[in-house]
């Protein structure tokens, strides 16, 4: 349990975050967006614990818990937006949503 | 080549697998799961890295609650497959350069932390308990323990009102 | 010594006169403008009278009288004062100038009596006479400098005084441009002089002149550059060109100032600089040929000319050029002399020019006048007098003066038989078109119609200053009479002191009139030679010739204009000097300042600054703007380019801190 280097663990985060940041970036549904988002929080969770384990202490794992304790909390409410945008019959692709132009 | 090796890469592969269907995949339904996948393989890692509460957490709200909802929706919305039209100039010239970039450079610097290495050989610590865990959040983090409560009420008030169809 | 210790009053006179009448005079009768104008000047004669009786009693070493007014540019080393001098020079120019000016005031009162704007017009004209004043009585350069270009001002506000008409304004503009290129020369001149001598004063000047000996080639390239500015000032070859079109002008002010006074601030300029201009021979040659080749050239520009006064235009320039060539020859005495009877009958022949005009009721072309004598008779006797007295017919003023100037030409330690050969012809000239022009004004019978032709003599406001002057133009010649006709030189010796001051050593003995009754003719001998030397045989020449021609036989001129068609057609056309210089300096002037610096330098590189700033902006703004674009994954892309960014620098903060 204790012989993998932190910096594995690290790696495999950045490498996460990474490709939640290109999912952000590149898919046109709103919904997967936000699933990226997740994606991106669960990297971040994975180096809290990584070096909470490092240091030997609990705080990162506190943190691992609001991260997600938040992250279900914004969920909600991002769907609950989602819903009321289909309700309205808008499309729900990121590009029809230009509504934010000057 | 010992257990948790083998399992690191394995679920680590996983993990990344999972995260490469989130973004090939055409339907929403499919990234979905996909995403589940990487939250199972990551809570696997949480576990070896003494953490098994959390991974519990992870997957009993996230995996559980959280990814649930977001298949309802998408159920619920019958959100078909994404179109084909073109990316914007600016995402794909900037932004799959950069994300990639950002992704290894941030692996590069994390590996040669100070922090790598090695965890302490000698102290074989234990795996966290939840209940030194749940002293932490008593004691120390109290105050933003409560503020999330109240977090989680906010967003189920705004979910509700939100959603509700105009009479 | 009243009037010594104020010169500024002969200043201050015409003025006030001239503020007076600008200011307030746009409401007055004209009664109360004339009374303002006319007596200021008289005053200012008056207290010029004044001063040559207080001079009279002057010591020579008190002269040049100086009065120190006020300083006036301190920078540096230099310095110049408000300073004005009297010397036996300017009390020679100081009445002609307030005598002829005064004169032509009185009679603009009767010229100028039909005329809108009658007030602006004598405040002008006052202001002419400040500033003439000024001219005269500099003791510095700049002060004289000041003068110059104030006459030159008043001259394009008066050519031009009947401002709503095109002609009237051009011919003003071109004045002042055309005098503008010979100031320009003059200023170089200035500062060559302040260089050389660390000063702009006259008596410093002199002094250092005649003290420290000064490079030949410096002293040249001074006295030609101060030359090219009487070359635009006095209208000689080649910036003549304004003086005919200032015609265009009442004809007062071609009286006054491009006739008596203006005019000839060239002339007394070099007369002023002698000691520089004698010790630099080249120079004294440049403005003596100068002078010759513009009055033989007017004056055969003169010859075929039909508006009366475009041919006391030309007779000027002509009559200007015998005054340089006098001055070239090293006879300033001459110069100024004939400087002074020039005012008197020039000033005449304008003013019965403008009698003529007026009487035949603004017309101004020869060829429809005639048989006038008898019916302005006043007009008629004063205008032959003057005439007699230009085209130097003996007696008469102007045969005192043109017979110094062509007997220096011929005879003195600068002379040239070319030069004088010049002369002589342009003064047969002057004799058959001024006599040519009496003839067709005149005699013979009218060729206008009697019934649309009122035909009437001018009011007494403008005769008498006729006679006045014509007066002048019998015995003014008398003050330089020569010793054959039994009188001393006085002009000549009253000037003297001015013109051998500073003389080199060479030419001290010149101008001396003692040194001349010294030499060896009777007087007898001297007054048969005076009589039948060659002025007075072209003189009568011309006469003779300008008689048959126009009297005998009228179609005479015709035939001959049709056999000779070619050179006719050039004099007529004043040789195509006007068209030739539209063409080799006017018109690419015009293009340079339409396509280069207009269109090049202010619309292309100017605006294209400020307007191409303005563009930038714009367009930059414009491309940012396309940032708002509404795509939200664009958004994303740039939160995402922040965020690197952001780390990165974090990043080489943290390294280049911490390592």
């Amino acid at each position: 349990m204790n012989v993998i280097p932190i910096s594995y663990y690290l790696v495999l985060s950045a490498v996460l975050f990474g490709l939640g940041v290109i999912a952000f970036v590149f898919k046109r549904n709103v919904i997967t967006i936000f699933m990226s988002i997740e994606l991106m929080l669960n990297a971040v969770n994975l180096a809290f614990i990584a070096f909470a384990r490092a240091h030997n202490q609990l705080d990162g794992l506190v943190f691992v818990f609001f991260v997600i304790v938040v992250a279900a909390a914004e969920a909600a409410v991002g769907l609950a937006l989602v819903i009321m945008l289909a309700q309205n019959r808008q499309p729900l692709s990121v590009e029809r949503m230009n509504h934010l132009k000057l | 080549m010992s257990v948790p090796f083998v399992l690191f890469f394995v679920c680590g592969a996983l993990a990344v697998a999972g995260a490469i269907l989130v973004i090939v995949a055409r339907e929403p339904v499919h990234s979905a799961l996909a995403l589940v996948l990487v939250m199972v393989a990551l809570a696997v890692l949480y576990l070896l890295l003494g953490a098994p509460f959390i991974a519990a957490v992870q997957i009993i709200v996230y995996a559980g609650a959280i990814m649930v909802l977001f298949v309802f929706v998408i159920m619920l919305l019958n959100a078909g497959a994404e179109e084909r039209t073109d990316f914007s100039r600016v995402a794909k010239y900037i932004g799959l350069p950069l994300g990639f970039i950002l992704m290894l450079w941030a692996a590069h610097w994390l590996w040669r932390s100070p922090v790598g290495g090695a965890i302490g050989t000698a102290s074989a610590t234990p795996a966290a308990s939840s209940h030194d865990l749940s002293v932490e959040l008593f004691r120390q983090y109290l105050f933003p323990f409560e503020a999330t409560s109240i977090l989680i009420l906010i967003a189920i008030l705004g979910a509700l009102v939100l959603a509700k169809r105009e009479e | 010594m009243p009037i010594l210790d104020h010169l500024w009053i002969i200043l201050a006179l015409p003025l006030a006169g001239a503020a007076i009448n600008g200011l307030l005079g746009k409401r007055w009768p004209q009664s109360r403008v004339n009374a303002v104008a006319v007596g200021s000047v008289t005053l200012s004669f008056l207290a010029v009278l004044e001063l040559v009786r207080e001079f009279s009693q002057l010591t020579a070493d008190q002269i040049p009288f100086v009065g120190t007014y006020f300083t006036w540019i301190i920078a540096g080393p230099f310095h110049v004062d408000f300073a004005l001098a009297v010397d036996q020079l300017t009390v020679v120019m100081l009445l002609t100038v307030s005598f002829v000016g005064m004169l032509i005031h009185i009679y603009s009162t009767g010229y100028m009596a039909h005329e809108g704007g009658y007030y602006r017009f004598f405040s002008y004209l006052n202001l002419f006479m400040f500033f003439m004043l000024t001219l005269v009585m500099a003791t510095n350069l700049i002060v004289m400098f000041v003068g110059w270009e104030g006459v030159g001002l008043c001259s394009y506000l008066l050519i031009g005084f009947w401002f709503l008409k095109q002609s009237a304004t051009d011919a003003g503009k071109k004045a002042f441009i055309t005098t503008r290129i010979g100031d320009f020369g003059f200023t170089v001149g200035v500062l060559l002089v302040f260089a050389t001598f660390q000063s702009i004063d006259f008596g410093t000047i002199f002094k250092s002149l005649a003290a420290n000996p000064i490079s030949e080639v410096t002293l040249t390239t001074i006295s030609i550059l101060l030359f090219t500015g009487a070359v635009g000032k006095s209208a000689q070859l080649p910036l003549y060109v304004w003086l005919p079109d200032a015609m265009e002008g009442p004809t007062p002010v071609s009286a006054l100032i491009h006739a008596a006074t203006m005019v000839t601030a060239g002339v007394y300029m070099v007369a002023r600089m002698n000691p520089l201009f004698s010790r630099a021979p080249i120079a004294m040659f440049v403005v003596a040929v100068v002078g010759a080749v513009t009055a033989f050239y007017s004056a055969t520009i003169g010859l075929v000319q039909t508006d009366i006064k475009k041919v006391l235009a030309y007779s000027t320039v002509s009559q200007l050029g015998y005054m340089f060539l006098a001055c070239g020859v090293g006879s300033y005495a001459a110069g100024i002399f004939h400087l002074m009877t020039h005012a008197f009958f020039k000033g005449i022949l304008f003013l019965a020019a403008g009698s003529v005009i007026h009487a035949m009721g603004g017309n101004q072309d020869m060829m429809k006048m005639g048989g006038l004598a008898k019916k302005i008779p006043v007009t008629y006797w004063t205008m032959l007098i003057a005439t007699l007295a230009i085209a130097g017919i003996p007696g008469f003023a102007g045969f005192f003066s043109k017979d110094k100037i062509l007997e220096a030409a011929a005879s003195g330690p600068h002379a040239n038989l070319l030069l004088w050969l010049l002369g002589v012809a342009g003064a047969g000239l002057t004799s058959f078109y001024m006599f040519r022009l009496v003839f067709l004004t005149f005699f013979g019978t009218p060729r206008f119609d009697e019934h649309q032709v009122h035909v009437h003599e001018s009011p007494k406001n403008m005769t008498i200053p006729l006679i006045i002057l014509a007066f002048f133009s019998i015995f003014g010649g008398w003050l330089a009479a020569r010793h054959f006709v039994g009188g001393p030189d006085y002009f000549e010796r009253f000037l003297s002191p001015v013109f051998s001051a500073y003389a080199p050593q060479a030419e001290q003995a010149v101008g001396n009139p003692a040194a001349e009754s010294a030499m060896a003719e009777s007087p007898a001998l001297a007054l048969f030679h005076a009589l039948t030397g060659w002025p007075v045989i072209v003189a009568v020449l011309g006469l003779v010739l300008a008689w048959w021609f126009y009297i005998k036989s009228p179609d005479a001129p015709k035939r001959l204009a049709k056999s000779a068609h070619g050179l006719y057609l050039l004099l007529l056309n004043k040789y195509y000097v006007d068209e030739i210089y539209a063409a080799l300096i006017v018109r690419p002037l015009l293009w340079i300042s339409t396509r280069v610096l207009w269109h090049g330098v202010d619309e292309g590189l100017i605006d294209g600054v400020v307007n191409g700033s303005a563009h930038v902006a714009r367009a930059s703004g414009g491309r940012l703007r396309e940032l708002q674009s509404g795509n939200t994954r664009s958004y994303a892309s740039w939160v995402l380019v922040g965020v690197v960014g952001f780390t990165v620098l974090l990043l080489v903060l943290f390294v280049t801190g911490v390592h």
